[in-house]
This record gives structure tokens, sequence and C-alpha cells, in this order.
């Protein structure tokens, strides 16, 4: 319980230091270039209640839930037969290997002009790009499974369905974990591209627009008030998550 | 009562061409122990896994129990093989066939471990775990128990205390139990009946019968008497267990 309070209060020490850094080096500059936190804090207010951010995030926010669960299903699923299956392994691989490098802007252009400039386009060129980060985490996943457990499972004729969800799975969890966590960052980043080439709403939509008129305030609200809700999904969700599954590691 | 009948004529690794285990004609009853020693290689493992079908490639046959009779099995691996991420209890309850928790208690106290039923595995030390595997394998009121060197690898007075634990659980049921060890005098002080298995590829090479009274000891007097025999009339044949 201490090492977790001190996590929390070391965490909480670095952001307020990055703030006073910015503050300081604000304070140097002193152009519009760079606004002081202050400012923009100021202005994430007059946002807040005085304009659509709420809607844009909202937009934004949705986009990436929607995508995330996609790409996590369909890479989970494709990773673990490659991981489970030589001769699926073998077959996949070099696509696997293919779709890595595919940069996330061709997936973007090429759905965008294969299926309009649609939100089912926007969601799927999004998921694309995740999934192969997915496939190669959990490939990994299935590949560490320890047959000698799974073997306890078939000497007690336990049922299959109970191996999947007591053996099985639970030593995937660090993978589903590691690839969760990885993809929302990830995810939220293409989401915005995506939103800047062919959207109308959502944070990257509105990202375009302030850089239109060249508004660094603007920008930096919607950065901070973006990157805010994912340090609160990562604080309240994916960080106690991860200690429930890993209590048993002493 | 007959329990298991295995023969295996043949048994090899698809990839390798020499057989592990050959000929092997053995049938197991209720209320006996017996020991399978041989060295290591000889195939030991793979009998074992064979008989408790955790390894189905083999020309032989398998045949369980009289008509109509229901096995159960437990099984005992060279090591622990808890799940980590379970609780000792939850571990148990994993294996457990009928929802009847109130067996685990009873179980965990007659192998000491009253009270630490929420620990997780990497909190115990390796005895300890034995312990919980050991527990594992009696839950089910097995009228079968397979224990592959269940003990191997500890200092000898935990070994010694898991092994009267062992026989102290085994008392009350009496289901047939097969024991694979290298360990020559191990066998003699748990078994009714040693099989000895030759090297590559194994077989039955001798089988002897063990009246000595019980509870006893590898230190007892007759365990030592009947062990220098054997080494002393099989000098060939035991040179590569002890």
């Amino acid at each position: 319980m201490t090492a977790t309070k001190s996590g929390s209060w070391t965490r909480t020490v670095s952001l307020i230091a990055f703030m006073l850094l910015w503050q300081l080096a604000a304070m140097a500059v002193n152009d519009a270039i760079l606004p002081s936190p202050v400012v923009v804090f100021k202005n994430l207010w007059i946002h807040l209640t005085k304009h659509d951010l709420l809607l844009h995030l909202g937009i934004t926010l949705y986009r990436v839930a929607v995508a995330f669960i996609i790409a996590m299903a369909v890479g989970t699923l494709i990773g673990l037969l490659m991981g489970q299956w030589r001769g699926v392994d073998a077959t996949l691989d070099s696509l696997l290997v293919l779709a890595l490098n595919i940069p996330a802007l061709v997936t973007i252009i090429l759905c965008y002009i294969w299926f309009g400039l649609t939100e089912v386009a926007a969601i799927l060129a999004v998921a694309i790009n995740k999934i192969p980060t997915v496939v190669v985490t959990i490939r990994e996943g299935a590949r560490a499974v320890d047959r000698e457990l799974l073997q306890v499972a078939q000497a007690f004729r336990l049922k299959p369905l109970k191996t999947l969800r007591q053996i099985y799975l639970p030593q995937l969890y660090p993978y589903l974990m590691a690839s969760a966590r990885s993809g929302l960052a990830l995810i939220w980043k293409i989401v915005l591209v995506v939103e800047l080439l062919g959207r109308s709403n959502g944070v990257g939509f509105q990202l375009g627009t302030f850089f239109q008129f060249f508004d660094i305030v603007g920008i930096l609200v919607y950065t901070i008030a973006f990157a805010s809700i994912i340090l609160v999904i990562e604080a309240v969700l994916m960080r106690p998550l991860d200690r429930y599954i890993s209590r048993w590691r002493t | 009562m007959t329990e298991i009948t295995v023969r295996v004529d043949n048994k090899h690794y698809h990839d390798v061409k020499e057989a592990v285990l050959e000929n092997i004609n053995l049938s197991l009853r209720k209320d006996e122990i017996v020991a399978i020693v041989g060295p290591s290689g000889a195939g030991k493992s793979t009998l074992l896994n064979i008989i408790g079908e955790l390894d189905t490639q083999f020309d032989g046959e398998l045949t369980f129990g009289a008509n109509g009779h229901e096995k159960t099995i437990g099984y005992m691996f060279q090591s622990p093989r808890l799940m980590p991420w379970l609780t000792v209890k939850d571990n148990i309850r994993l294996v457990l066939k009928k929802s009847d928790n109130a067996d685990i208690n009873a179980l965990l106290k007659t192998v000491g471990l009253e009270g630490q039923g929420q620990l997780f595995p990497l909190q115990l030390s390796g005895g300890m775990q034995r312990r919980v595997a050991l527990a594992r394998a009696f839950v089910n009121h097995p009228s079968i128990l397979l224990l592959d060197e269940p003990f191997v690898s500890l200092d000898k007075p935990t070994a010694d205390r898991l092994r009267m634990q062992l026989l102290e659980l085994w008392k009350n049921e009496r289901p047939a139990v097969m024991y694979v060890t290298h360990d020559l005098r191990e066998a003699l002080s748990m078994a009714d009946r040693i099989l000895f298995l030759s090297t590559e590829p194994g077989t039955v090479i001798l089988e002897q019968k063990i009246t000595l009274p019980r509870p006893r000891t590898m230190e007892d007097q007759g365990v030592t008497d009947l062990y220098n025999e054997l080494t002393n009339r099989f000098p060939d044949l035991l040179a590569g267990i002890v």
C-alpha cells in the first residue's frame, strides 16, 4: 500500500515539476509562440464552458474506443492463432511484417479513397494500424504459455472452458495489458490524423482549424484536455487493473 | 480389484527412431503402492504419462478398472506445477470435481497448511508448494494416484515429512498408487511392489515384492537389509540407479 501511495506522490510531483518548467520556459521566451500554462488553462476553461471542446472530445473518444475494441479483438484472435499453430504463423508471418511497416498515413489515405470520407473508413483505418502490433504481442504471449501447466489441466481432466479461463488466459493477461496500454496511446494519435484528413469534427479536426489560424493556445488546450483524459484512464482503469492482475507476484 | 492394466508394445517419439519403452505389461490394484524404479532416461515419466492419458501416442492398450466403475486420477509432477496466479485454496479448488469446499480445509490441515489457503504459491517455500500439490492430488478422492518423483530436489527432512503425509492421506481410501522414483531406498520405504525399469528402451526387468511392515522409513533395518541384498544380487541391474 505504501509503495502505491509513494508511487502516486512521485507521479504528482513530476507533473507539477513539468508545469513549472513550462511556465519558466514561457516566461523566458516571452512570445505568443509559447503560451504559458496559466494562459492555456484559462483558455481551457473558456473552451470547456463557451465552445464545443466537450463535443469534439466526446467524438474523438468514441472513435478511439471503437477502434481500440476492434483492434484488440481482431489482433488478439489472430495473435493467438499464430502463436498456437505453426502453420498459421508461417502463412501470415510475412503479411504481418508487411502490415507492421505500412505507414499509418498510407492506410488512412487508402481507406478514405476506397471507402469514402466516412466514419467507417476512419475507424477502419485506425484499427488496421493497431492490429499488427497487437498480433505481435499476443503471439509472443501465446508462445510463452506454459505447457506444463496445461498438462495439469489434462491430468485432472478439467473442462476446456475452465482450462481456458483459469490456466490459459491468466498467462496472457500481462501481454493483453501491455498491448492495451500501448494501444491506447497509439490509437488516439492515429485517430487525430484521421480526423484531420477526413472528418469535420473531433479533436484532430479542431487542431487542423487552429493550425490554419495559427492558434497555438487552442492547440495546447485540446492537447492538454485529451492527454488528461488518457492520464485519468491510465490511473483509474489501467493501473488498478494491472495491479489486480499481477497481485500474486510478490 | 484391478484399477489399471497397461500394455506398451512400443513407444517412441515421432522424431526419434529408438523406442523409449518396449514390451511393458503391468497392472495396478487398489490398496497397493507400486514403485517404478529406473535410471534417468528409462522412460519412467513417459510410462506415467501414458497411464495418466497425457500421452496417447503409443502402441499398446490401456484399460481402466472393472466395468462401469468410475475412475478418478490424482497426479503429482516432478515440480509442484501450481498456478502462481491462484491462491493455495483456489489451486486446489481448480481441480475439484464436486464443489465441496469443506474437504479443502480438512485437506490443508492434514498437510500442515491450515490457515494458509489465502497465500499465493510464490509466497510459499518449495516444501510447502509440494504439500499443496499433494493436497491437490488427493482432493477428488482418487481411485488412482500417479506420482512422478514427487519429492525430488527437497532436503531430506522435508522429503521425509512429505512422504509421511502422503502415506497418512493414502491410508484413508487406499487408492492404487504408481510412484516413480530413481531412489531405490525411497521405493523400498514406500512401496508394496517395485518394478525395475531398464535403460532405453525401458522395459520391466525385475519385479520385487516388499512385505516389510508399515510404517517404515528409509533408515529402517529391514529396508537397509533389502537394499543391500538387492544391490548385491543384481549389481549390474541397479548400477545406474543409486
